[in-house]
């Protein structure tokens, strides 16, 4: 029934039209365009290019290290999740906060701050004298990956255990079940799509990242597109390494969603007003503080101790300001528009998806989805690739990398514009049609009022990620143009960790408003939910 | 009735081409000016009455049929007038009041006419008539449920319109407050001379709100009548069974009497050959075995209740309830004897399944 209307609107609105036309196009035509770039070469060529061992290697990297991660983030976020959610332990409220702000780190932040402590010149060494052999390779890449990406695991299988319908353990327990019975086989089964959920990001993070990678000059196939495009520049390798990272990306995404078919059904919707009964740590509890201070030590401590010593250093031979103005200036310079063309094109695609459900508009959603989970060095190589070839006069400007931004970031933008809109319901816009209004007045006099917060919200999370954005920004920057990110990363890439350290504070601190904005969302969101039930 | 004001005239909806209508040939009239009516639309959910509200306000594309306001046609054959230059009002189920304004802006917003003193003048105006003019400044979410309908009436009486519709506006109103505000509404209604069509699924609400009613049942209009007639005269099954509880009779009829299982019963009008007719529980009486010689029963069940008194009684293999006044004391168990108070109805045969037993039907259930 709405899929009718849904494409009656898509016909009749030009204000809907253009900007879900931008949106997939945006994202669609370029993959597209890559693909046949790269169908392009003879067979023979594609053949040698995508069949070789080297591949095989990236791979097996890439999977490796993708497992590795997977692994430590369950060991970190899997304890510390059951200890804010299922003990007594005091102080429960400040682990959480601990656990959730290495969201401020980004990974190429994280990598630098391990490989600016370990070595002979590291914070280790000049401070203790302890020489502790330099982080690189694989287990470098892990553990930086890891310590910056275990909140994304940690905030869903929080979320989940706290949905957890207390009296459903009850029913067991009065059924003869142990405590630890209980757990194994009601609790952990309901945890599965929470758990899908977290590994998926985590996953996605790690497919995607390059700043860690490339730091830690550990071979994956974001790193080797890094190097073809840094050093020698085969375009047509670039495109099958690309299409590779993308093709185990979608992969992937086919993976979690085949693991979640079915589980979502038995999800309980809005967490319980009941919290289970705490298990009472006792003695216990030093070891649960233990966990825990481990933990924030090396995820929170070590990067705030190791910036602010490097800081220290610099400060005393005097700050660049003129540079650290000029890219500050630069990275607000795209993240602001960035930000702004988000929304803009966010907000009809949330209103269609929120208005007209119907495979139509999921679609549609499901593309702007595929710009976020596409990995950036790959998106933003297929920008390259397709400006080059169709619009050449856009290469190297700040307009194309403002629209990189922006329809990589439009996800971030959708949610909070979505839930806005649920608190417009349509009848509202259908009351103020029939006092005298026509769709569009309907629309700016009773639903914009309604979801500027939302707006706001979407707006300011694009800013903040694209203040912080490494890979679309390395690759498609104009000439000259260094943002707070791109500094950061050359100078820890050529180990002038002192040269780094007032980029990353920076970075670092727009990060944790990020953070900041993030947690007051989800406490109003959870506000409005006990609110409402 | 002279020139309808409303004019609904073999509406048909589709979601779709190859959708089964939702909205299958309905056709009624609505009286305006001096003979304003109020007219329900009565019927389970999923009958298709909300969206032949939405139709006639215009937030629906009518698939056929027309609809006509005042002479001007609003929806027909390459016709459709967008809902904002119809000129209907609407109240919602649940008010739909906006949030981000106050109760004062809230009334104010249909208002688009005049400087804003007036607009401001006239809201008031229409909030008092309301009794809500103590309540300007509050946002709607501050206020209670009541109050919030009574601001959305007032919203939508504010422009006068000549026409307003009323989807389920009483249901979110707990049982005491919205018989009280039922009764409001109507008199402001019939004060003002305002014609309305009400969507409801609750019998009761429909058969004392309206004027005239109009079952519909899968997307049609079964009957179209007054209150008491629909009530009294059910034209099919559907009907004499969605107003309340009934007996039903599988009869053979010649003439104006027909042969039921309670013996020889008077028609309502004449038949032939085997009928269903129906008897409303108040039309059926009992008395004590010995004073007449009719169909034997035994009392199964009662209920006391006051003021009358509600008997199911079992004769040859099926129970029927009867409802007496409280003058008729019998026990479960004694032998009584049972009395058609008024001619049965005939129901229409074509839309009666072939296996309908005698006796009472089952307790509606809620939609």
């Amino acid at each position: 029934m709405t899929v009718t209307r849904a494409v009656d609107i898509l016909r009749t609105r030009w204000y809907v039209t253009v900007p879900v036309a931008f949106v997939l196009a945006g994202v669609l035509v370029p993959l597209g365009y890559l693909f046949v770039r790269a169908l392009q070469a003879d067979p023979q060529t594609l053949w040698d290019l995508v069949v070789r061992w080297r591949n095989l290697r990236l791979l097996g990297n890439t999977i490796g290290l993708a497992i590795g991660v997977l692994g430590v983030t369950t060991l970190i976020a899997f304890p510390l999740a059951w200890l804010t959610t299922r003990t007594d332990l005091p102080g429960r409220g400040v682990l959480t906060l601990l656990g959730v702000l290495p969201l401020a780190v980004p990974g190429y932040v994280m990598a630098y701050v391990l490989l600016a402590t370990t070595g002979t010149y590291g914070t280790l060494a000049q401070t203790l004298g302890l020489v502790w052999p330099r982080l690189s390779g694989y287990s470098g890449a892990l553990l930086a990956l890891s310590l910056c990406t275990y909140p994304y695991l940690f905030l869903n299988l929080r979320t989940a255990l706290l949905g957890v319908d207390p009296a459903l353990e009850e029913s067991a327990r009065a059924l003869g079940y142990s405590r630890w019975q209980v757990f194994w086989r009601v609790v952990l089964p309901q945890l599965r799509p929470g758990f899908l959920a977290g590994g998926l990001l985590v996953g996605l993070h790690v497919l995607g990242d390059f700043g860690v990678v490339s730091l830690m000059r550990f071979e994956t196939f974001s790193y080797a597109l890094y190097l073809q495009y840094a050093a020698s520049y085969d375009r047509i390798y670039a495109a099958c390494l690309a299409l590779m990272l993308l093709a185990l990306t979608v992969a992937v995404l086919f993976l979690e969603a085949r693991l979640l078919r079915g589980l979502l059904l038995h999800r309980t919707g809005s967490g319980t007003a009941r919290r289970s009964v705490p298990l009472q740590l006792r003695a216990g509890r030093w070891i649960g503080y233990a966990f825990g201070g481990g933990v924030a030590l090396l995820s929170v401590g070590l990067p705030v101790g190791t910036v602010g010593y490097w800081m220290a250093d610099r400060v005393a031979s005097g700050l660049p300001w003129a540079s650290l103005g000029s890219s500050l200036w630069a990275s607000v310079s795209a993240s602001v528009p960035a930000a702004g063309l988000a929304a803009l094109l966010a907000t009809p695609i949330a209103y269609l998806g929120v208005r007209y459900q119907s495979r139509w508009t999921q679609t549609i959603e499901r593309v702007a989805y595929l710009g976020y989970a596409t990995p950036p060095l790959a998106f933003a190589l297929a920008l390259i690739v397709f400006t080059l070839g169709v619009v050449p006069f856009g290469y190297q400007t700040l307009g194309l990398l403002v629209t990189a931004y922006a329809l990589h970031f439009m996800a971030e933008a959708i949610g909070p514009i979505r839930s806005a809109l649920y608190q417009a319901p349509p009848n509202l816009e259908e009351a103020a049609r029939s006092l005298g209004r026509s769709p569009m007045g309907a629309f700016a006099s009773v639903t914009f009022p309604l979801m500027r917060r939302g707006l706001l919200v979407s707006v300011a999370f694009v800013f903040l990620s694209a203040m912080k954005e490494l890979p679309i920004t390395f690759l498609l920057a104009p000439v000259g143009f260094e943002t707070l990110a791109l500094n950061t990363w050359s100078y820890a890439e050529e180990a002038m960790f002192g040269e780094a350290a007032p980029y990353a504070l920076t970075i670092m601190f727009f990060s944790a408003c990020f953070v900041g904005l993030l947690l007051i969302r989800e406490q109003t969101a959870t506000g409005q939910r006990t609110e409402a039930a | 009735m002279s020139e309808p004001l409303l004019s609904v005239q073999h509406l048909t909806k589709r979601f779709g081409p190859d959708a089964p209508p939702v909205v299958h040939d309905v056709s009624f009239d609505v009286g305006g000016g001096p003979s304003a009516e109020i007219f329900a639309v009565l019927g389970p959910s999923g009958c298709g009455k909300t969206t032949t509200l939405r139709c006639i306000a215009g937030f629906e594309h009518a698939t056929e049929g027309t609809v006509v306001v005042q002479g001007r046609t609003m929806a027909g054959p390459d016709v459709h007038v967008p809902p904002e230059q119809r000129g209907v009002g609407i109240v919602f189920q649940d008010y739909a009041l906006f949030p981000h304004l106050t109760v004062l802006e809230n009334v104010a917003f249909g208002l688009r006419e005049g400087t804003s003193a007036e607009q401001t003048a006239r809201a008031r105006e229409a909030l008092e008539m309301v009794g809500l003019d103590s309540f300007e400044e509050r946002r709607p979410q501050h206020l209670s449920g009541g109050q919030q309908q009574r601001v959305a009436l007032a919203r939508t009486l504010a422009p006068e319109p000549d026409l307003i519709l009323l989807d389920e506006p009483f249901s979110n109103l707990d049982a005491l407050l919205r018989e009280e505000t039922r009764q409001e509404v109507r008199q402001l209604l019939k004060d003002k001379g305002i014609s309305a069509v009400l969507v409801t699924h609750d019998q009761e609400e429909a058969l004392s709100f309206a004027d005239r009613l109009a079952v519909m049942r899968s997307g049609q209009l079964d009957q179209v009548g007054t209150p008491e007639d629909v009530y009294y005269r059910p034209r099919t099954l559907f009907v004499a069974q969605f107003l309340g509880r009934t007996n039903l009779l599988l009869s053979q009829a010649s003439g104006r009497e027909a042969d039921t299982p309670l013996g020889r019963v008077r028609l309502d009008r004449e038949a032939d050959g085997t009928v269903l007719v129906s008897l409303r529980p108040e039309h059926l009486t009992i008395a004590a075995p010995e004073t007449v010689d009719g169909p034997m029963g035994t009392i199964v069940d009662r209920a006391f209740k006051g003021h009358d008194i509600t008997y199911l009684v079992s004769c040859e293999n099926n129970e029927y309830l009867v409802h007496t006044d409280n003058r008729e004391l019998y026990e479960a168990g004694d032998t009584v004897a049972l009395q058609p108070l008024e001619p049965a109805v005939v129901l229409e045969r074509k839309s009666t399944p072939a296996d309908v037993p005698s006796g009472v039907t089952p307790e509606p259930s809620e939609p």
